[in-house]
């Protein structure tokens, strides 16, 4: 009887034979005369486009226009007294942030491992050493230790009273309002009108809003559109398909002029109201196609199985069929989030000062005349930053429902 | 009496209990809180309209439009009618589609195919590209070409000649066109025949090829013949005409594409390539692994490989999403307005504002876009069944 000692036989994979640069730089870049001829190209274009991009971003641009109209660009022409309920709603969001952060991160051995140290210590080098935070650097760098501490906190908590995840759920829910109540006033507040509300804190708002409205309404017409009862069937399909029909920008206008006109004789909802709805109604379509997707992959046998249990049709929904195609359906939800995200843009087509849209009357400002590439690079940047981590967001989420092996 | 009562509850709880009734009360229940709702909406709708003196009807659709419209297919007057204004911008939206469906076409798949390649600046590249083009809107992209790429173009006293074909200024671009529409039609024409007899002229030769073992040298002698008098179509049939500086600036000949157009399409192919990229990496993706090792252990070399056996199979899931992609980018072209090109929803605003009927305008809007994404939908549709698994 032999045995097999670990130094002999092991199961882990074959180790990764390092290759040098130059050995590596034949097998990924100069391969055969036609990858070396595409290298070549490539490398020849990208050079003299990023020394283009240089020298215009160094000398040519004026960057000017960001650090000027910063204020404008993120809460639009909300009165600048007012801006402490700002950070006051930035504040309770950093906190549920880092609280979220640390309860989700409970069982992780150190929730500040050294990548996570570094990305913390470059945000603040980035709020100090950029032009257009540097100013509010004392009450952004504060935020920054309220997430961390907040995360902190959150862990402990989490370790002792595993069911908290319920009661920040419940918190990022009540801080909904507290962000309406915040950024509109009323109740003791100076109230604002939303003819002020804008830049990014109206995209983030009505992104929201939209999201928040669109999920539960897609939910219901997925549901619909595979239910048995050949009534509810239809009419769901009949709502996807039209509106999944039409462009966005003919609803958010059309809804802008007939949504009073379906209403009774002179009531007439806010214009940031009746922008919601038509980007919720319109988004609710689409995420209906993404659930359903996510319903048709889950085995029909598990249906069965639950009737047979004796559970009648909403418990076998809501406890066997949605979770499982809920998890399978997540990139699609979330990347119907992006786009809802990205779509919030139009808004300023209807004249709403979301981000784009007070990007568009700064640079009809005559001293700023001329500066689009800096304008919407930079507003690029912003959107490409919430889509990106929207989009690791769901990664993460997918990782961690992954169950299968 | 006491037995009669209790069997009637008896029978009322069994019917509460049934399942089969339960079916027929939820759908009486949701049919009727649509009507209501339906009956809410469009009772105010009509209350509305009443209200301020506007019936519901098209015939202001024949009244003349009285705006003119920068740049159309067809011939337009300002007071030709409303419809015919309309389909102006039909036109125009319909040219946007065409262009737009071919270039991302042929973009997204080289861009989907190069994340598979073997030099590692291609696979990066295609990465990045797609990485940021889908996280960025597209109106903002729109702006972006249309302000900060093609308005930064030099003004057309020193433009930009390629080759002496074509020139770029900020008004456009102007290329090389056939001297009238009928002609470019007909070239347009010619080339989706050729294109058409090219593949049936393969198939014929595989088939031959499988069947009897020929070279198939007949066939091919004749692809080169048909190819010979496509180029003989194209090159001279059509009566070029090259754009030509003028001294002190501006063009003249050829055909100007508009700095709007130009601008929307470029925004459009590049923005919805990115999403066709992914469509067709994650196809490729989907065919497994052991197709391309026994592809390549019968002795073909990858790109037969990639042709051949892969890609064929990777169409069955590549086309039903790019159905859905062809439509959002048709939806999509109605944001050509915010830079203003005339196309169908710039044309529908404007007669909005000016006869003040939401309704009607918006129920030509959904009809026309509808239409649209059917007629593409029909297509992919034919185009799908002849790429679907051909099983027993």
């Amino acid at each position: 009887m032999t045995t097999v000692t670990p130094d002999s036989f092991s199961s882990a994979p074959p180790e990764v034979v390092g290759l040098g640069p130059v050995a590596w730089a034949k097998k990924n870049l100069f391969s055969d005369w036609f990858n070396s001829l595409l290298t070549v190209i490539i490398v020849g274009i990208f050079s003299w486009g990023a020394i283009r991009l240089t020298s215009w971003a160094l000398t040519t641009a004026q960057w000017q226009v960001i650090p000027n109209n910063f204020g404008l660009f993120m809460t639009g022409t909300f009165p600048s007294g007012l801006y402490p309920r700002i950070w006051a709603l930035l504040a309770i969001v950093c906190g549920l942030a880092g609280l979220s952060w640390g309860v989700l991160g409970r069982n992780v051995s150190t929730l500040f491992s050294r990548s996570v140290l570094i990305g913390l210590g470059l945000v603040c080098a980035f709020i100090v050493l950029f032009p257009p935070t540097r100013p509010s650097s004392l009450k952004l760098l504060p935020m920054v230790a309220l997430v961390a501490i907040a995360a902190a906190a959150g862990r402990q908590a989490g370790r002792k009273f595993p069911s908290i995840g319920k009661w920040v759920s419940l918190a990022w829910f009540l801080s909904y309002f507290a962000a309406l109540w915040l950024i509109g006033g009323g109740l003791g507040l100076t109230p604002v009108s939303t003819n002020d509300w804008g830049g990014l804190v109206l995209t983030l708002f009505t992104a929201v809003s939209g999201i928040a409205l669109c999920f539960p309404l897609g939910l219901l017409l997925a549901l619909g559109r595979r239910s048995a009862l050949p009534v509810v069937r239809w009419l769901s399909t009949a709502y996807i398909e039209l509106v999944r029909g039409v462009p966005l920008v003919a609803l958010l206008f059309m809804g802008q002029v007939m949504i009073p006109l379906f209403l009774p004789i002179g009531s007439r909802p806010d214009r940031i109201l009746r922008a919601i709805i038509a980007l919720a109604l319109f988004s609710a379509a689409y995420l209906a196609e993404n659930v359903r997707a996510g319903l048709q992959a889950v085995p029909r046998g598990q249906n069965e199985a639950a009737m047979s249990l004796g559970l009648n049709t909403p418990t076998t929904l809501g406890l066997i069929v949605l979770p499982q195609a809920l998890k399978i359906a997540i990139p699609a939800i979330v990347g119907q989030f992006i786009s809802l995200f990205q779509d919030t843009t139009l808004l300023s087509i209807v004249g709403l000062a979301e981000l784009l849209g007070i990007g568009k009357s700064i640079l009809a400002n005559p001293s700023y005349l001329g500066r689009y590439a800096e304008v919407y690079l930079f507003l690029a940047v912003i959107y490409w930053l919430f889509c990106y981590a929207m989009s690791l967001g769901s990664r993460k989420i997918e990782e961690k429902l992954n169950t299968s092996h | 009496m006491a037995h009669d009562s209790g069997s009637k509850s008896f029978n009322l709880k069994a019917m509460l209990r049934d399942e089969r009734f339960w079916k027929i009360a939820f759908q009486v229940i949701t049919l009727l809180v649509v009507f209501l709702l339906l009956s809410f909406f469009l009772g105010n709708l009509n209350r509305n309209l009443i209200q301020m003196g506007r019936a519901f009807g098209f015939s202001f659709l024949l009244n003349p439009a009285g705006f003119s419209i920068g740049e159309s297919l067809i011939q337009y007057r300002p007071n030709d009618p409303y419809w015919r204004a309309l389909m102006v911008g039909l036109g125009n939206t319909l040219t946007l589609v065409a262009a737009g469906i071919a270039l991302t076409t042929v973009l997204g798949t080289a861009a989907g195919v190069a994340s598979f390649s073997k030099n590692w600046l291609v696979h990066r590249l295609s990465r990045i590209y797609v990485g940021l083009v889908r996280n960025v809107p597209l109106l903002l992209q729109l702006f972006f070409w249309y302000f900060a790429i093609f308005g930064a173009l030099p003004s057309p006293d020193n433009q930009i000649g390629v080759l002496g074909l074509a020139f770029l200024n900020n008004r456009g671009v102007y290329i090389p066109w056939a001297s009238s529409a009928v002609l470019a039609v007909l070239g347009i024409a010619a080339t989706i025949g050729a294109a058409i007899a090219a593949f049936y002229l393969w198939q014929w030769r595989t088939k031959i090829r499988i069947e009897t073992g020929a070279g198939g040298q007949t066939q091919l002698i004749a692809l080169a013949v048909l190819g010979l008098v496509w180029l003989a179509i194209i090159v001279f049939g059509m009566n070029w005409t090259v754009p030509e500086g003028i001294e002190g600036g501006g063009v003249t000949g050829g055909l100007r594409l508009s700095r709007e157009y130009v601008a929307a399409l470029t925004a459009l192919v590049f923005y919805t390539s990115a999403f066709v990229a992914e469509i067709v990496r994650a196809g490729i993706q989907s065919v497994s692994k052991g197709q391309w090792e026994a592809a390549r252990s019968l002795g073909l070399h990858a790109g037969i490989v990639m042709r051949l056996v892969v890609f064929p199979q990777a169409l069955r899931v590549i086309i039903p999403p790019m159905n859905s992609e062809y439509m959002n980018l048709t939806k999509n072209t109605s944001l050509a307005f915010a830079i203003a090109f005339p196309e169908m929803y710039s044309v529908a605003t404007t007669t909005y504002n000016q006869t003040g009927r939401p309704v009607e305008v918006f129920v030509v809007l959904m009809a026309t876009y509808l239409i649209l994404c059917l007629l593409i939908t029909l297509v992919m549709n034919q185009f799908n069944q002849a790429v679907q698994f051909k099983e027993r």
